[in-house]
């Protein structure tokens, strides 16, 4: 029987079998994934589209010249300035208000009414952001867009407000939009958290006498902290990644000074303008930034929580 | 001591209550929006959007919306890749996860480093464009299937950890009565596994079906337009110019005018198409939406819970 037990597997025809089945995703992977790698190579060349692939190998080597081109370039810094300004305030306010809905959602009393809220809030995350932010354009629109008639009506402003056209707006659109898009969806990894923390904490604080208030600032919140922190090391890592599709459905030539942003600056340089070493550059700074990015943040919480980081 | 609820709490509940409420409506209410204005006519539209009800209720742009050919031709394009890619990807990820899951798997460890090379480093969109192209798969129906067949390894490990939940004696009995690896996986893992197909295909399906970009990056034939991308060049041609419309307004009012003509008038102008293609889009995902959403949480939670 043991000798059996050993062999089990082990043998020359389960080996074929079972590495048959690993061959379709093993050989996409390497098509896919890591012969794009090589391609970055290209930053670092003076690459021209007529050379085909091999001119990824064969192109001369240019002394990062596409890097300083990108420094050079009159967008660097709006680009930058886009890129962090919708991400950093983006995180905060998104991260804030959705822990705060997951912890009042949490408090709801009606288990109905709960997971219909829910429902409801889950539901625009599923929609691609060419509806969702054609929704949302449409009731931004300058032209008898609800938003813009509530303004009116109330007073608080005396012409229809150009919130896709004024560049100055273009951030808030987007953060807010990525917020009602997302809350609820976002919130269903606290309530997790939430539903992890021992329920005996919240008797022990109810007999000493804390109310509502007290027992969700000082037993939730500090429940969540470790789903708080793991959620913010993802969004530091994230500084530099904007969703593109998000930002493509709401660009346009007028509030391009505020919505141009380093993924719109790869794609229009890249397969719009075919510079494809100034937009490999572009990527590969991203990347190795995204990277020690992440590995800071990661420190970070180790330090100062003593305990979380996600690896 | 008074049992029941104090007044601050009945008003802390109450103000939830409503500020919950709100927030469903203000979820909802683009939606409905988007609806009602699709059912409006045109020249209604041009002098401002109904916000409660049509000011000239008219099925024009639906009845133009599902007899365009370029509309058909888009929902089938988009179609048909979802059911390649869903149908396709999952398969070959589950064998993949299925033979990966197993111990007695020779070279596991060069899997693992592949795997996690490809989750965590990517070449990005350009190096990408150029291999397509390279491939002879760039303005292809094939671009839209074939890179995505496989799920990434993410979703290999997802299916991992639910395989190894599977009890070993089912496994070590088919073995002992002489079952191959094949039959074990059509057999045994995949009849005991439809929970985790079922999240992972959902997943796979609405992000497939919500994807505008291969389109943009990878095609230019008409006739490949996924219904996404087609949305979007009416959304970004109407907004366009709208915005220079409204820019023009305060200054030019003939200018202003030429524009408002550009974005047609009529029972169905661009707009109005807009709407009930977007409405159109989103029908399959609101359908099978109250069904799926057990699924999303479910796959949702699948990856993130720290075992």
């Amino acid at each position: 029987m043991t000798k059996q037990q050993i062999s089990v597997g082990r043998d020359v025809k389960t080996q074929v079998e079972l590495h048959g089945m690993l061959l379709p995703g093993t050989l996409l992977m390497i098509v896919f994934s890591i012969v794009p790698l090589f391609g970055l190579l290209i930053a670092f060349k003076n690459f021209k589209p007529a050379m085909g692939f091999a001119g990824i190998f064969t192109s001369p080597w240019n002394h990062f010249s596409n890097f300083k081109q990108i420094f050079r370039s009159s967008q660097f810094a709006a680009m930058m300035r886009n890129t962090l300004g919708i991400n950093l305030f983006g995180t905060l306010i998104s991260m804030t208000v959705t822990i705060a809905f997951a912890m009042l959602l949490n408090e709801l009393r009606g288990l109905r009414f709960k997971s219909a809220v829910q429902t409801v809030t889950y539901m625009p995350h599923f929609l691609s952001w060419v509806v969702f932010g054609g929704l949302c354009i449409n009731i931004l629109s300058p032209d008898g867009g609800v938003v813009n008639k509530a303004l009116l009506a109330l007073g608080l402003a005396d012409s229809p407000v150009l919130f896709l056209a004024d560049p100055k707006y273009f951030w808030w659109v987007a953060i807010f939009t990525g917020l009602l898009k997302d809350i609820g969806w976002g919130a269903i990894l606290y309530l997790a958290a939430i539903s992890g923390i021992d329920p005996a904490l919240y008797e022990a604080a109810t007999i000493d006498g804390a109310g509502r208030l007290k027992k969700m600032r000082y037993i939730t919140l500090t429940g969540m902290m470790p789903t708080v922190m793991i959620m913010l090391i993802f969004a530091v890592s994230g500084m530099l990644n904007n969703n593109f599709t998000q930002i493509y459905v709401f660009q346009n030539v007028l509030n391009m000074p505020a919505s141009q942003v380093i993924d719109t600056y790869v794609y229009q340089i890249g397969l719009q303008q075919f510079q494809f070493g100034i937009a490999a550059a572009v990527s590969l700074t991203k990347s190795v930034f995204a990277l020690l990015l992440m590995l800071l943040a990661n420190y970070a919480s180790k330090k100062l929580t003593d305990s979380t980081g996600i690896f | 001591m008074v049992h029941g609820k104090s007044a601050s709490e009945r008003i802390f509940n109450a103000a939830n209550v409503l500020l919950m409420t709100m927030l469903a409506l203000a979820t909802l209410y683009p939606f409905y929006y988007a609806a009602i204005n699709s059912f409006n006519s045109g020249n209604a539209i041009l002098r401002g959007f109904s916000a409660i009800w049509p000011d000239e209720p008219s099925a024009a742009s639906w009845r133009t919306v599902l007899s365009d050919a370029t509309v058909a031709r888009a929902f089938g394009v988009s179609a048909l890749r979802t059911a390649l890619v869903t149908a396709g990807s999952l398969f070959i990820t589950s064998m993949f996860a299925y033979a990966y899951s197993r111990t007695y798997l020779a070279g596991k460890k060069f899997y693992t480093a592949l795997g996690f090379t490809c989750m965590y480093f990517s070449g990005g969109v350009i190096p990408f464009f150029l291999l397509i192209s390279w491939m002879g798969m760039y303005d292809t129906f094939g671009v839209y299937v074939i890179p995505s067949l496989f799920g990434g390894f993410y979703n290999v490990i997802i299916y991992n950890a639910n395989f190894k939940a599977l009890p070993d004696s089912l496994f070590e009995s088919a073995k002992l009565d002489g079952a191959s690896e094949r039959a074990i996986y059509f057999r045994i893992v995949l009849p005991l596994s439809k929970p985790v197909i079922a999240a992972l295909g959902v997943f796979t399906a609405v992000g497939v079906w919500n994807d505008f970009t291969a389109s943009l990056y990878y095609t230019q034939n008409p006739d490949l337009q996924t219904l996404q991308y087609f949305i979007l060049k009416l959304i970004r041609s109407y907004n366009a110019t709208e915005q220079l419309a409204s820019s023009a307004m305060a200054n030019d009012a003939v200018i202003a005018n030429l524009l408002n003509n550009a974005r047609g008038m009529g029972e169905a102008n661009s707009k109005t198409i807009e709407l009930a293609a977007m409405m159109l889009s989103s029908l399959p995902m609101i359908l099978v939406y109250p069904f799926a959403q057990k699924f999303f949480v479910h796959g949702m939670l699948l990856g993130s819970v720290k075992e």
